[in-house]
């Protein structure tokens, strides 16, 4: 897996087709991320940060610029965690996870992942009739099961209360620890960006470019120590005063 | 106790049932005309029919052409159905053909099809199939425009295959649609069939119907409309109704 190379010179897209109103969500955004970095990308709601990961994930191809993803001869898999956990109401909790695989599922990593998800008990429930926390945590589990080469995480945990959110973070973060891949992380809660990422990218309210790229030199370790976090945040805030802005 | 509230709708769908008969009976008796025999007379000659062989040929001859002709309206609706969901162009296009071919009297295509092809079974299936197909066609492209983005994103960014795609993403989301076109298409196919029959076939429901009402035989008219709707609400208890519960488990 080598870096993943974004550079976009503009995005647009039509509000409305009648009266062709236009709104420009991305201009000359150019970053590289490199394998197995875990990136938060921080800013306001409706700032594009949805827009890129889709088009990351190769939904949306109306843009000019280009996403170099990998080796050029073998695309790479991407697991996308989306905003709402766009799961197939019709299949259960275990046929979810399994659907995304071509050929035959792997059964006993399948069971790891509900284990250390702790959906094993849920696992032949249909999704409607779990909460939405155990829905998260089915999507999280559906995109770290094909074992990606980038994982796309679309704020991932919003609307979940807080304990709830903590638990399923720990999750993820010890998944991705045993299994470290390419990690995108849109949220707009600062503390979470900090507790999980190597580093974190700050982009403006539409157009969107980079206000500020910082890595984040907390030792993994000491990620769980919430002091340890705050402290950063506030350095990080009284540092960069346009952050604060963004939030 | 949900029992004891089956038990009671069953009763009182036993009872209705027992209320229809018996004014059946008390018009019958009362009337005393050979154009409403009593039920006794009608289960009589059903009986008859079915020993002689008669209604379950007839019967039988009609239930092919309403198998054939549905699963051809079905197929082919479908089709149409999703692609003109999925295309606006071809939509806006075909639209007013879709109104047309809605507007028809099923009669007038009956009639072409014979003055067309000749009294033959294919112009027979093909009357049936043209009859229906517009109504498939409007109920799956509803559904069609209402197929779940997020989801179809999904399946995107996971690469689904072409198949597999249709198979788990889209096609349970349009079952509700395909079983309304079903249910909706064999109440208007069977009582389609029965005027081509009666037009231009010599076998089948509607063929006998058309000659008892030549020999004002309203005994054997009611026991064949009987065997016929017995039939049809057979096929909604035994194939669709447990397709619904099967298909539909993960609903709260």
């Amino acid at each position: 897996m080598s870096d993943i190379r974004i550079n976009i010179s503009n995005k647009t897209y039509v509000l409305a087709h009648d009266t062709e109103q236009f709104h420009h969500a991305i201009a000359d955004l150019d970053f590289t991320v490199h394998p197995q970095q875990f990136v938060c990308l921080v800013g306001p709601s409706g700032c594009g940060k949805t827009t890129l990961l889709n088009m990351i994930a190769g939904l949306d191809p109306h843009f000019e610029g280009q996403i170099n993803i990998g080796q050029a001869t073998q695309s790479p898999t991407i697991g996308y965690v989306f905003q709402n956990p766009r799961l197939l109401p019709w299949l259960t909790v275990r046929q979810n996870i399994e659907i995304v695989f071509d050929d035959k599922p792997p059964t006993s990593l399948i069971d790891n992942l509900l284990d250390n998800m702790q959906l094993f008990d849920a696992q032949h429930q249909y999704p409607e009739r779990l909460s939405l926390g155990m829905q998260r945590r089915v999507s999280i589990s559906r995109a770290f099961a094909i074992n990606p080469d980038i994982l796309l995480m679309d704020e991932p945990f919003v609307s979940l209360d807080a304990p709830t959110a903590r638990q399923v973070r720990r999750l993820l973060y010890s998944l991705w620890q045993k299994r470290p891949h390419t990690v995108l992380f849109v949220t707009h809660d600062l503390r979470e960006a900090i507790a999980l990422a190597d580093r974190l990218i700050f982009l403006s309210p539409s157009p969107m470019r980079i206000v500020s790229d910082i890595e984040v030199p907390i030792a993994r370790e000491q990620r769980t120590d919430e002091g340890c976090v705050e402290a950063f945040r506030e350095q990080l805030l009284q540092n960069h005063p346009k952050i604060s802005e963004l939030l | 106790m949900p029992s004891i509230g089956l038990y009671r709708n069953k009763l009182l769908a036993a009872l209705s049932i027992t209320l229809l008969l018996a004014i059946w009976q008390g018009l019958a008796l009362f009337l005393r005309s050979p154009t409403l025999p009593t039920p006794a007379i009608v289960a009589a000659t059903f009986w008859q029919a079915t020993m002689s062989g008669e209604l379950p040929y007839h019967l039988g001859v009609t239930l092919l052409r309403l198998i054939i002709s549905f699963s051809l309206a079905m197929l082919i609706g479908c089709a149409i159905g999703i692609i003109l969901g999925n295309n606006k162009t071809l939509d806006a296009f075909f639209d007013n053909w879709l109104v047309i071919f809605l507007n028809i009297p099923a009669l007038v295509t009956i009639i072409l099809c014979y003055v067309w092809f000749g009294l033959v079974e294919s112009a027979a299936i093909l009357a049936v199939v043209v009859n229906k197909l517009p109504n498939v066609i409007v109920t799956i492209r509803e559904g069609a425009r209402a197929l779940d983005k997020d989801l179809l994103e999904m399946a995107q960014s996971y690469r689904f295959s072409k198949r597999k795609t249709f198979l788990h993403v889209i096609w349970p989301q349009l079952h509700p649609f395909v079983m309304a076109a079903t249910r909706s298409g064999l109440a208007l196919i069977w009582k389609i069939i029965l005027v081509v029959e009666l037009l231009g076939r010599s076998n089948g429901m509607g063929y006998q119907l058309h000659i008892f009402f030549q020999l004002f035989d309203v005994a054997s008219l009611l026991a064949y409309s009987f065997a016929f709707i017995a039939v049809i609400q057979l096929i909604e208890i035994l194939v669709l109704k447990p397709l619904d519960r099967k298909t539909q488990r993960w609903r709260r």
